[in-house]
C-alpha cells in the first residue's frame, strides 16, 4: 500500500484483516455432513409431529366436550350422551406421582448417599449395577408383585392407617375396600422410580470437591457434617433435576398402574380406598374400545400427559444445568 | 559457608541394626466395642417392640412391627452412643444407619421382585412353554399347562425388538455423532429434544403410532407397528448413552487422523466408532432391553394374539410383556400362571441382555485396561480415592503414575 | 492440674472460647511424632519420622516435592487416614496424649489440630461471616459473641479491613489470597492448639503471601504451627525450626535432619541438607 510522505498519517499503517479460510469440503464429507445433519433434526421432527398428531386426532374428542374436558370424569363415549373427561385421571395421576415421591425420594437420597459416601470402594460398582438393574426390570413384572404379592401384605398396614390415623382425611375410608388403591399404586411406583433418581443424585453427589470436603474434615466435621455442610449443597441443583425427572416418570408409569389400580372415576382425598384412575393406565385399559369418540379422547388424553411429562423434563434440565453440580452430569 | 563443590562424603550411615518397619494400621472410630452397642441395641429395641406388640397389645401387624422396631432402634441408639461416647458420634452413627437402611431397603426388594417371580415360575416350566402357544386354551373347560406355551410371545418379542433395532441403532448413533461429532447450530436445541424425548412415557410412543400409521390404515396392527413404537422408544435412550461414550474419546485420535489427510466421516468411521464401540454395544444393550421389556406401546401396535404369527407385517402379535399382561388379567388360573411363566423368561432376557451389556462395555484389552478406565470413572469412586488426594503433591498415584 | 484435653466436657466449655486470645485453657501445645511411618496402597512412603515441635514455635518442614512432608503433616491431624489404601505406624503425642490412642476420635483431634490447605477451600455457598464460623458450627460450640470473635479472626488473619463492610458476601467471591486468609480465621475459629499448614502461600501473590507470613508470626506464640514449604527463604523468616525432608530414588522419604533453623541453614550437618539450601536441587 502506497502511504503519501506528507500524509498526517504516516507511520501508521492500516489495520490487518484475517483471511477467512474457506472450508472446501469434499464431497463424502458434504454427503456425511447432511446424513447425520438429517439424523439430528430428524429428531425434533419426530418430536413435534408426537405433539401433533396426538392433539390433530384427538381434537375430535375437544368437538365433542368442548372445555368440559379438562372439568369433567368418566368414560362414556358410546350412545347419544357421551361424558368423559380428564379431570379425575389426571388428578389420579398427581395422587400415585405424589405418593410415588413420598416414598421414593427418601429411599432414592439415602441410597445415593451410600453408594457416594458410605460403601467400601471394592464394592461400589456391583452396588451401583445393582441398582441400575432395578431401573431395567420391566413395569409389568413389577405390576404383578405389587398387586399379587405386595397388596396382600400391605392391604394391614392400610386398614391401621385407616383406623388410627383417620382424622388426617387422606387417610380416612369410607368405602371399605382398601385394596387396588391410589395409595397401594402410588408405593409401587415409587420403589419403581429409586433407580432413576439414584442414579443421577450419586453421580452428582461424587462431584463434590474433595478439597472442600477436606476442609470441612480438617475442622473436626463428622462425616454426617461434612455431607450436610459440603455434598448436599452442592449437589442440590442435581438433586432437584433428578427429582423432576423422577416425578414425570410417576406421571407416566403405565402397565403396573393398570394391573393395580381397581379403575373408578372418582375424585376423591381418601387414597387408600379402593378406586382411582390414572391418565396412562386409563388409556392403556379402555383402548381401543368406546369407538371413534372413545379413541379420540384416548388421544387427547395423551396428548396431555406428553405436555405435561414434556414441560417437567424441560424444567428438570434447564435446573440441572444451570447447577453447579450439574455442569458434569448427564440428565 | 563458602558454595565451592565439596568433596563427596558418603552418606552417614543407617543405623546397622535397622528394624524392619513395624505393620501398618487403618485407625477406625468404630471398633468392637461400639459394634457390641449397636448389637445390643438392635437386640433391645426388637424386644421392647415385642412387648409392646404382643404383651401390652398396643399395636398389631408385621408392618407395624417392623415400623416400630426401627423408630426404636434408633432412638435407643442414639441415647446410647450420646451417653458413651458424644452427641455428635451419636447423631453421626445414626446417620448411617439411615443411609444403609435406605440402600437395603432398595435392594432388598429387588432381590424380592425377583425372587418371588423366579419361585412363582419356575416350578412349573417345561418345554411346552416354549413350543406351544395359545390357540389351543379354551376359555371355559379344563385345560391343562401343558398345552399352552407362549412361544408366539417370544417370537413376537424377538422380531419386534430385532426390527426396533435394526432401525434404530443406525439412527441414533447418526444423531450422537451428529450432536459430538459434528455440531454446528441447532446441537443444544436437538439435545434438549432427546433428553425431553427420553423422558416421555412409553405408552405415548405406541398412541403417536397408532394415531399416525394405525388409525388411517396406512398399517394395520402388526409386529412391524410395534418395532416402530420401540424404536421412536429407543432412539433418544441410545442416542444419549452413545453421546456420552463418544464424548469420552480423546480428542487426539481424531486430530491425529484429520492430519493424516483422513475426511471426517473416514476419521468417524474408523477411528472415533471402532474406539467407542464397546461403550456403543453396551448403550444397544441397554436401550434393546428396555425396549424388550415395554409393554404399554404395544397395546396399540401389536394389538397382541393368542396365537402364532411369525409375519411381523401383518396381523397382530403378541410379545412377552404384552402376554403377561394380557394373561394376568384373566381369571383362569391357569393363564394366571402363564403369565408369571412369561413374566420370567422376560425377566430372564432383560438380565442377559444387561449383563452383558456390562460385560462387553469392558474394554477389550482386558483388566489392566478396566482397571485405569475404573479409576477415572468418577461416578464410582470415593471422594478421596487415590488419584483425587491428598491435595498436595507428594502423595504417589497409584502404579506409579506420574 | 491436669487437664484431659480429649474429653468431651472440655470441648464443650463454652469458657474455652471467651476470653482473649486465643487458647484459654490447654494454649499452644507441644507435638511429638514418633516412628511414624505411612503406606499408600501398600507402598511405604514415609519411614521412622522422629520429630518433636515444640509449643508456641513455627517449625518448617522443607525439602524436594514428593519427599513426604505434606503426608507427614497430614499424619499429624489424622487426615492421612481419609484416603482409602492409606496405612501407617507409630505414634503423634499432643501434651503426651497420643491421638491415635484407643478411644480417641478423629474429628476430636482435629479441632485441636487446625489445617490450612495449599489450595484455599472456604465453602462457597456460606457468606464470609459464616465461613469463618463455620468450624464452631461442626464442633456444636457456642460463642459468646458472633460479632466479636467474626472480627477478632478475621484481624487476626490479616482480613479484616478488606472485607469489614461486607461480611454477608459469599466466601467463594474472594481472590485467591483473601480465600487463603478467610480459611486461617476459619482454621483459628475453633482455637486449636496447633496449626497445621501445607504450602499456604505456594498458589498466592507475594502480597497474600507476606500478609499470611505476618499472621503466622503473630499468632505463634499462642498456636503452635508447622508449614510445609518449598520456598526457603519463607522458611527462614517465619521459623524457628526445621526439618529437612528427602526420599531417594524410589525410597520412602526421610527426614534427614532437624534442628534449629538458624543451624539448618547456616550449618548443617549432612551434606545433603547443605546441597538442598544451597539451592542445588529441589
Amino acid at each position: 500500500m502506497h502511504v503519501a510522505a506528507d500524509d498526517a498519517l504516516v507511520g501508521v499503517r492500516p489495520p490487518v484483516t484475517p483471511i477467512t479460510v474457506r472450508t472446501d469440503r469434499r464431497t463424502d464429507d458434504k454427503i456425511f455432513r447432511a446424513v447425520v445433519r438429517a439424523a439430528g433434526f430428524g429428531s425434533l421432527v419426530l418430536l413435534f409431529f408426537i405433539g401433533l398428531f396426538l392433539l390433530l386426532r384427538g381434537l375430535p374428542a375437544l368437538h365433542v366436550m368442548g372445555w368440559r374436558f379438562f372439568t369433567r370424569s368418566g368414560y362414556q363415549t358410546l350412545g347419544s350422551h357421551p361424558t368423559f373427561g380428564v379431570l379425575a385421571s389426571l388428578y389420579g395421576s398427581v395422587v400415585v406421582a405424589v405418593v410415588a415421591l413420598t416414598v421414593g425420594v427418601p429411599i432414592a437420597l439415602t441410597t445415593s448417599l451410600f453408594l457416594s459416601e458410605y460403601a467400601p470402594i471394592w464394592s461400589r460398582r456391583t452396588l451401583i449395577a445393582l441398582v441400575d438393574l432395578a431401573a431395567a426390570v420391566p413395569s409389568v413384572v413389577y405390576g404383578l408383585w405389587g398387586f399379587f404379592e405386595l397388596q396382600p401384605n400391605l392391604v394391614g398396614f392400610s386398614t391401621w392407617l385407616s383406623q388410627h390415623l383417620s382424622f388426617i382425611p387422606i387417610f380416612k375410608v369410607v368405602s371399605p375396600p382398601v385394596t387396588s388403591s391410589l395409595f397401594i399404586a402410588g408405593i409401587v411406583v415409587g420403589i419403581m422410580i429409586v433407580p432413576i433418581i439414584t442414579s443421577i443424585t450419586r453421580e452428582v453427589f461424587s462431584l463434590a470437591p474433595p478439597g472442600e470436603r477436606e476442609g470441612a474434615l480438617a475442622l473436626g466435621a463428622s462425616r454426617s457434617q461434612m455431607i450436610r455442610s459440603v455434598v448436599l449443597p452442592f449437589g442440590r441443583g442435581g438433586m432437584i433435576g433428578a427429582i423432576m425427572l423422577g416425578l414425570g416418570r410417576a406421571l407416566g408409569e403405565t402397565i403396573a398402574v393398570a394391573i393395580i389400580l381397581g379403575e373408578t372415576f372418582a375424585i376423591s382425598p381418601h387414597i387408600l380406598q379402593h378406586g382411582g384412575t390414572t391418565i396412562a393406565s386409563l388409556i392403556a385399559i379402555h383402548f381401543p374400545s368406546g369407538g371413534p369418540r372413545g379413541i379420540a379422547d384416548l388421544l387427547l388424553c395423551g396428548f396431555v400427559l406428553f405436555v405435561l411429562t414434556m414441560v417437567i423434563n424441560l424444567v428438570a434440565s434447564a435446573v440441572v444445568n444451570r447447577s453447579r453440580s450439574g455442569a458434569g452430569v448427564e440428565l | 559457608m563458602s558454595t565451592t563443590t565439596l568433596a563427596p562424603v558418603a552418606p552417614p550411615e543407617r543405623p546397622p541394626s535397622r528394624r524392619r518397619p513395624p505393620s501398618p494400621v487403618r485407625p477406625h472410630d468404630f471398633g468392637v466395642a461400639d459394634m457390641g452397642l449397636f448389637l445390643m441395641c438392635v437386640a433391645s429395641s426388637l424386644a421392647l417392640a415385642w412387648v409392646i406388640f404382643y404383651q401390652l397389645t398396643l399395636l398389631s401387624g408385621a408392618f407395624g412391627f417392623l415400623i416400630v422396631w426401627y423408630a426404636l432402634l434408633l432412638t435407643l441408639y442414639w441415647i446410647a452412643t450420646s451417653q458413651v461416647v458424644d452427641r455428635m458420634t451419636a447423631t453421626d452413627r445414626v446417620v448411617s444407619v439411615v443411609v444403609v437402611t435406605g440402600a437395603a431397603v432398595i435392594l432388598g426388594l429387588l432381590l424380592y421382585v425377583i425372587v418371588w417371580v423366579s419361585a412363582k415360575a419356575i416350578p412349573h416350566i417345561d418345554l411346552h412353554l416354549f413350543t406351544r402357544d395359545q390357540k389351543y386354551f379354551v376359555l371355559v373347560g379344563h385345560n391343562v399347562l401343558s398345552t399352552v406355551g407362549v412361544a408366539h410371545a417370544i417370537v413376537g418379542t424377538l422380531e419386534q425388538v430385532g426390527f426396533a433395532a435394526l432401525l434404530g441403532v443406525p439412527v441414533a448413533v447418526a444423531t450422537a455423532v451428529f450432536l459430538n461429532e459434528v455440531g454446528g447450530r441447532g446441537t443444544r436445541l436437538i439435545r434438549t429434544v432427546i433428553t425431553a424425548m427420553s423422558g416421555t412415557p412409553s405408552v405415548i410412543a405406541g398412541v403417536f403410532i397408532y394415531s399416525i400409521l394405525i388409525i388411517n390404515h396406512v398399517l394395520g396392527y402388526s409386529g412391524f407397528a410395534a418395532a416402530l413404537a420401540l424404536f421412536v422408544l429407543l432412539l433418544p435412550l441410545v442416542t444419549r448413552t452413545t453421546e456420552e461414550v463418544l464424548r469420552v474419546v480423546p480428542s487426539g485420535l481424531r486430530e491425529a487422523s484429520l492430519a493424516l489427510g483422513a475426511s471426517e466421516w473416514r476419521t468417524v468411521w474408523s477411528v472415533v466408532l471402532p474406539t467407542a464401540r464397546s461403550g456403543v454395544v453396551t448403550a444397544v444393550l441397554l436401550g434393546v432391553a428396555r425396549a424388550a421389556g415395554e409393554t404399554a406401546p404395544l397395546l396399540f401396535t401389536a394389538f397382541g394374539s393368542q396365537v402364532m404369527n411369525p409375519n411381523v407385517f401383518s396381523h397382530p402379535q403378541s410379545a412377552l410383556p404384552l402376554q403377561v399382561w394380557t394373561n394376568a388379567r384373566s381369571a383362569d388360573p391357569i393363564l394366571i400362571t402363564l403369565a408369571f411363566e412369561a413374566a420370567f423368561v422376560l425377566l430372564v432376557l432383560v438380565l442377559i441382555l444387561f449383563v452383558a451389556a456390562r460385560v462387553l462395555g469392558r474394554t477389550r484389552t482386558g483388566s489392566r485396561r478396566s482397571r485405569r478406565w475404573r479409576r477415572h470413572d468418577p461416578s464410582i469412586l470415593g471422594p478421596f480415592d487415590l488419584q483425587l488426594a491428598p491435595v498436595s503433591s507428594d502423595a504417589p498415584t497409584e502404579g506409579g503414575q506420574p | 492440674m491436669t487437664v484431659d484435653t480429649m474429653s468431651p466436657s472440655y470441648l464443650a466449655d463454652p469458657d474455652r472460647i471467651r476470653g482473649a486470645g486465643l487458647a484459654t485453657a490447654g494454649g499452644a501445645a507441644r507435638l511429638e511424632a514418633r516412628g511414624v511411618h505411612a503406606w499408600f496402597g501398600g507402598r511405604l512412603v514415609l519411614e521412622d519420622v522422629h520429630l518433636t515441635m515444640e509449643r508456641s514455635s513455627v517449625t518448617a518442614l522443607i525439602g524436594p516435592s514428593g519427599c513426604g512432608k505434606s503426608t507427614f503433616l497430614r499424619i499429624l491431624n489424622r487426615m492421612h487416614e481419609v484416603v482409602p489404601g492409606a496405612q501407617l505406624a507409630g505414634s503423634v503425642e499432643l501434651d503426651g496424649a497420643d491421638i491415635y490412642g484407643p478411644g480417641q476420635r478423629a474429628s476430636d483431634t482435629r479441632r485441636h489440630i487446625g489445617m490450612v490447605f495449599q489450595k484455599p477451600n472456604p465453602f462457597p455457598a456460606m457468606s464470609i461471616a459464616d465461613n469463618v464460623l463455620s468450624g464452631l458450627k461442626f464442633s456444636r460450640l457456642k460463642p459468646v459473641d458472633r460479632h466479636e470473635l467474626v472480627e477478632e479472626m478475621l484481624r487476626k488473619a490479616g482480613l479484616w479491613n478488606e472485607v469489614k463492610g461486607r461480611l454477608g458476601e459469599l466466601g467463594g467471591a474472594l481472590s485467591g489470597g483473601q480465600q487463603q486468609r478467610l480459611c486461617i480465621a476459619r482454621a483459628l475459629a475453633v482455637r486449636p492448639r496447633v496449626l497445621l499448614m501445607d504450602e499456604p502461600c505456594s498458589a498466592l501473590d507475594p502480597t497474600s503471601t507476606r500478609r499470611i507470613e505476618e499472621t503466622v508470626r503473630e499468632i505463634a506464640e499462642e498456636v503452635t504451627v508447622v508449614i510445609v514449604t518449598h520456598n526457603m527463604q519463607q522458611a527462614q523468616r517465619v521459623s524457628q525450626y526445621c526439618a529437612f525432608f528427602l526420599a531417594e530414588e524410589n525410597q520412602p522419604g526421610l527426614v534427614i535432619e532437624a534442628g534449629t533453623t538458624e543451624k539448618i541453614f547456616s550449618d548443617p550437618v549432612d551434606p545433603r541438607t547443605l546441597d538442598y539450601v544451597h539451592g542445588r536441587f529441589g
